[in-house]
C-alpha cells in the first residue's frame, strides 16, 4: 500500500513533472496563456502517458535492450496519431487551441522520461499508476497556471469574461516565462517549509525519545 | 526579394521559436549556461532542423500526399529525423573527430527536439492554411504580401536555416545573460531554473515588440 502512496505522492508533488522535474517545458509555456487548452493539454497527455505507461511496461521483457528508445518512440507517435484522429474528429474546439504541440507530445520529455525512468522497471499496475499520478501533476500544474495566466492576462476564465481589463503581456510567451518561473519559485519553497517543519518534529520526537531512555 | 525579407525578418523577429512560438524550451533552459555549449546547440539545431525539412518536405508532398497517408506525418518525421541524427553523428565522428567532439554531446538531445519537429510540422497541411504558411504580423511590413505565402521546398529551406538561426541568436543571448547573473546573488528559493525563466521572460518581452512593427 506505501509503495502505491509513494508512486501517488511522487507524481503530484515530489517529482511533479513541471515544477520539481522542468520537463515537458515547450507545451506548457505555449498554451497557459488559456485555461482551457491547458487543462485540454494535461488531459491529453495524461491519456497518452498512461497508455504508453501500460504499453511499455506489458512489453519490457520484448524489447531489447539496444534498440529500446525508437521502440519507445514508435509507441509513442501511434498514440499521438490516435489522440489526433480523435480530437479532431470529437473535440474539434480543443484541437484548434492546441494547434502544433498536439503532434509535439511525441518530443514531450515527461512521456518518454517516464517510460525510461519507470515503465521499463516496474509492473503494468505500477507504471498504470505512475501514469496517472505524472499526468494528474501535469495536467494540475497546467490548469493553475493557465488559471492564472488567463484571469491576470485577458480578464476571464475558461474562455468566460469576467473582468474588463488584463495585462495584455501575461497572456504572451513573455508572461508565461514569468508566471511559470515565479510558480517553480513558490512550490519548491513551499515543499522546503514543509520538509524543515517535518525534519524539526522528527528530531524534537528523536530528542524527546532519548530523553525518556535517559530517564 | 519581398518574399526572402519577409521570411528572414518572420522567421527570425517576430516568429521566433523561442519567444514567440515557445518550441526547443528543453535545450534553451538547460544548455545555456556557457556561450559556447550554448552557440555549439544552437548551431547543431540549425543543421538538423534544415535537413530534417530537406527530407521531410518532399516525402510530405510527393509521397504522402498522393497516397493519401498524411495522418501518419508524425511517425514518419519522428523517424525520419531520429535516423538523421543518427547518421549525421555517424558521419560527423568519421570526417572531423574535432567537431564531433564539440559537437557531439548536444546531437542525439536533438532528437526530442521540439524545434526540429516543429519545423517539419510547419509545412503540413495540419499547420498551413489552404496550402500557405502565416508569417505572422510583418505583413504590412513588406508591401505585397498579406502576411501568408505559399510554399515550395526553396521556402522552406530558407525557412528553416533562419528559424534554426533566430534559435540559435537567442540561446547566445540566454546564454551571455545567465553567465552575467552568476555575479549576481539571487535569493535561494529563486536560484536555478526560476531566475532563468524571470530572465527569458525579459528577453521574451524584447522580442515581443518586434510583432508590432508596422511601416
Amino acid at each position: 500500500m506505501n509503495k502505491y502512496k509513494k508512486i501517488t505522492l511522487d507524481g503530484l508533488i515530489f517529482q511533479n513533472p513541471t515544477f520539481m522535474l522542468v520537463l515537458g517545458t515547450c507545451p506548457t509555456l505555449g498554451l497557459i496563456n488559456s485555461a482551457f487548452s491547458s487543462l485540454g493539454m494535461g488531459l491529453t497527455v495524461l491519456v497518452i502517458l498512461t497508455l504508453s505507461n501500460i504499453l511499455i511496461s506489458l512489453l519490457r521483457k520484448v524489447i531489447p535492450n539496444a534498440v529500446r528508445i525508437p521502440c519507445y518512440i514508435v509507441i509513442i507517435a501511434t498514440l499521438v496519431t490516435f489522440a489526433r484522429m480523435v480530437l479532431e474528429k470529437f473535440v474539434p474546439d480543443l484541437y484548434d487551441s492546441l494547434g502544433g504541440f498536439l503532434s509535439l507530445i511525441v518530443v514531450n520529455c515527461i512521456i518518454l522520461g517516464r517510460a525510461e525512468a519507470f515503465a521499463n522497471k516496474h509492473n503494468v499496475g505500477e507504471a498504470a499508476l505512475d501514469g496517472v499520478a505524472q499526468g494528474l501533476g501535469f495536467t494540475l500544474a497546467l490548469t493553475v497556471m493557465g488559471v492564472i495566466c488567463e484571469f491576470f492576462g485577458s480578464g476571464s476564465l475558461f474562455g468566460y469574461q469576467i473582468m474588463n481589463f488584463g495585462v495584455g503581456m501575461l497572456a504572451k510567451p513573455a508572461g508565461a516565462f514569468l508566471v511559470y518561473g515565479i510558480c517553480i519559485a513558490v512550490f519548491v519553497y513551499v515543499i522546503d517549509c514543509f520538509e524543515r517543519s517535518r525534519r524539526v518534529k522528527a528530531n524534537k520526537l528523536a530528542r524527546e525519545n532519548l530523553l525518556k531512555e535517559a530517564v | 526579394m519581398a518574399a526572402f525579407i519577409m521570411i528572414v525578418l518572420s522567421a527570425v523577429l517576430t516568429n521566433n521559436f523561442i519567444t514567440a512560438k515557445t518550441y526547443g524550451i528543453c535545450p534553451f533552459l538547460g544548455v545555456s549556461k556557457k556561450t559556447s555549449s550554448a552557440a555549439g546547440m544552437g548551431v547543431a539545431v540549425t543543421v538538423v532542423m534544415v535537413l530534417a525539412t530537406l527530407v521531410t518536405y518532399p516525402i510530405y508532398t510527393y509521397v504522402m500526399v498522393p497516397l493519401n497517408i498524411e495522418f501518419l506525418e508524425i511517425i514518419f518525421f519522428i523517424f525520419i529525423i531520429a535516423s538523421l541524427v543518427q547518421m549525421l553523428e555517424a558521419i560527423i565522428r568519421k570526417i572531423s573527430p574535432s567537431l564531433y567532439n564539440s559537437m557531439g554531446v548536444y546531437l542525439p538531445l536533438i532528437t526530442t527536439n521540439c524545434a526540429v519537429l516543429g519545423v517539419t510540422e510547419l509545412f503540413t497541411n495540419a499547420s498551413m492554411v489552404d496550402g500557405k504558411l502565416d508569417l505572422g504580423s510583418l505583413g504590412d511590413v513588406v508591401a505585397g504580401f498579406s502576411g501568408t505565402m505559399s510554399m515550395n521546398i526553396g521556402w522552406a529551406l530558407l525557412y528553416a536555416l533562419f528559424a534554426g538561426l533566430g534559435f540559435t541568436l537567442v540561446m547566445i543571448i540566454m546564454s551571455g545573460m545567465r553567465e552575467k547573473l552568476n555575479y549576481y546573488k539571487t535569493p535561494k528559493a529563486l536560484a536555478g531554473f526560476p531566475i532563468a525563466m524571470v530572465t527569458a521572460c525579459f528577453i521574451c518581452m524584447a522580442f515581443t515588440v518586434f510583432s508590432y512593427i508596422s511601416i
